[in-house]
């Protein structure tokens, strides 16, 4: 009879499988993790904090290093079809997209030296609560991944919308403060920064789980109705994080 | 302006529809042969259930499942050779061009040239090479004279992609030929009477990766030509050289639909099972 469970018959493949996805996990993981510690550095102008943020993203370079290359040998080794197949384009795109998420948090962590006496501008107290929903967008697209959630999946991409929200109040109140108080630009320019990496991050999100939902479905994500909003910004070119 | 380029749009298209050559598009794309609710017993046991396909001339089909799944008994109703075996007895319906093939005046003989085979194990005959490709046309009464049965065996060897390599030595056996080779003269020897289905049941098993990719490039080159049914126990070479794939298991055609599909995109769980090595 026909094996419906998902062992395959040569286990060395789901080993492969097993610890690609114990990889992708954890780089996950180090990814959250960057942008809890670099917002929390942000917050308490803590520099050493914020240095050890920067230094750790070079493990998370590594990680992607070691998942494209164990993704590329088992494609090549084991010939993956249908979800296998899918499941290994999605996890060679994901590293690279979650290895991007680690380069938004060290960018913010890099702007900490230069904004510390930045809590005296309002729009920063928006900076935690948008943090914590795009960090949960990164949570929940990786669980996804783990789980083959393709509902979750599509919960994540809709979350997103909440992350623009607050990057486009944050946007409105920073350049309020700025017209105010122009002695301030420096550092409220840096807030837009930050602002603008989380929003990034929560597009890089949704990026995952639309491969999630591909990997799971074998069928593109659904558009959402997004950019509708005329007041929603067009996209700028991403804020360079590898300087 | 919009409604203009439009209008302008749909009536090229429809113009570039109307100059194709519609005969050629419609024989492209009706199916050369149709099966419907066919059976196959042997004895009592019952190898074919209740299979129902067609095979296009624009596409080379592959059936692939597991060993004992049914795939080449299937294959084997296709031009009747399922008749050499006395307990082997077929229901249901199977056509060619809209004949029932297993229609009492059916000439067998006739339908096996129509539809050629090809085998695991090459089969050449113990005979030179020219004459394995001129037997068929000479029973057949293909030539009516030395020089037309010159042309078609050179021709044959053309399509099957085996002149440069056998022109100076035509009257050497073809059982002196390598693997690959023998192979490739069982293909031309198919073609040499003219087919219009060439059904190959798993036709580089025996051979190395080199000379399986060969046949595979001569698949390629002979679609369109034929329609090719090929039988396969590797999925890679169905993904190579098929555009349709059908998966059979315990005897029922479980999915069948485009290659691409069923390889990146399975509808059925015994299909993924199957493709991607879960298969108990």
């Amino acid at each position: 009879m026909v094996n419906t469970g998902t062992e395959h018959t040569v286990k060395a493949f789901d080993s492969d499988i097993n610890e690609l996805r114990g990889m992708v996990a954890e780089i996950g993981g180090r990814s959250e993790q960057a942008i809890s510690k670099a917002m929390r550095a942000l917050e308490n102008s803590d520099l050493e904090l914020a240095e050890e943020v920067v230094r750790e993203d070079k493990l998370i370079d590594e990680l992607e290093k070691r998942i494209d290359e164990l993704t590329f040998q088992t494609i090549a080794l084991r010939a993956p079809m249908a979800d296998d197949l899918r499941e290994l384009i999605a996890t060679f795109k994901i590293s690279g997209v979650v290895e991007r998420i680690g380069d938004y948090a060290k960018n913010i962590a890099k702007r900490v030296p230069l904004v510390t006496t930045a809590h005296r501008l309002t729009p920063i107290s928006l900076l935690p609560s948008m943090s914590k929903i795009a960090s949960e967008l990164v949570r929940d697209s990786l669980d996804a991944f783990a789980r083959r959630d393709a509902d979750l999946a599509m919960e994540v991409n809709r979350r997103d919308q909440i992350v623009d929200d607050f990057y486009n109040s944050i946007f409105r109140a920073v350049i309020t403060h700025m017209i105010e108080n122009p002695k301030d630009i420096g550092e409220a320019a840096h807030l837009l920064f930050i602002a603008k990496n989380l929003e990034r991050i929560g597009d890089h999100a949704t990026n995952v789980a639309e491969m999630v939902y591909f990997a799971a479905t074998g069928e593109p994500m659904p558009e959402r109705t997004r950019g509708e909003n005329p007041t929603t910004p067009v996209d700028e070119a991403p804020i360079d994080g590898e300087d | 302006m919009n409604d203009d380029l439009t209008m302008q749009e749909a009536s090229e298209s429809a113009n570039m529809t109307d100059s194709a050559p519609t005969d050629m598009a419609s024989e492209a794309s009706t199916p050369k042969m149709t099966a419907r609710n066919v059976n196959v017993f042997y004895g009592d046991k019952q190898a074919i259930n209740d299979v129902s396909i067609d095979v296009n001339m624009d596409n080379v089909t592959a059936f692939i499942g597991p060993s004992g799944c049914g795939k080449s008994t299937f294959l084997r109703c296709m031009n009747r050779m399922n008749d050499t075996i006395p307990i082997a007895r077929v229901t249901g319906d199977i056509q060619l061009d809209g004949d029932d093939i297993y229609a009492p005046k059916m000439d067998v003989v006739q339908l096996r040239a129509r539809v050629g085979m090809v085998f695991q194990k090459p089969n050449p005959f113990p005979k030179s090479i020219y004459d394995n490709i001129a037997y068929g046309p000479r029973i057949h009464g293909l030539a009516t004279g030395k020089e037309e049965l010159d042309n078609i065996v050179e021709s044959s060897l053309q399509r099957a992609g085996l002149w440069g390599e056998v022109k100076d030595r035509l009257h050497d056996s073809g059982t002196a030929l390598s693997g690959g080779q023998q192979q490739r003269l069982c293909i031309a020897r198919a073609i040499a009477v003219d087919p219009e289905v060439i059904l190959m049941d798993e036709p580089c098993s025996a051979l190395d990766p080199i000379a399986t990719a060969k046949i595979e490039e001569l698949i390629h080159e002979l679609r369109g030509k034929y329609a090719i049914v090929i039988v396969t126990h590797n999925m890679q070479q169905a993904a190579r050289v098929s555009q349709k794939t059908a998966f059979f298991h315990l005897g029922t055609l479980v999915e069948y639909g485009e290659t691409t599909d069923i390889f990146t995109n399975p509808r059925e769980e015994k299909t993924r099972d199957y493709i991607t090595g879960r298969y108990g």
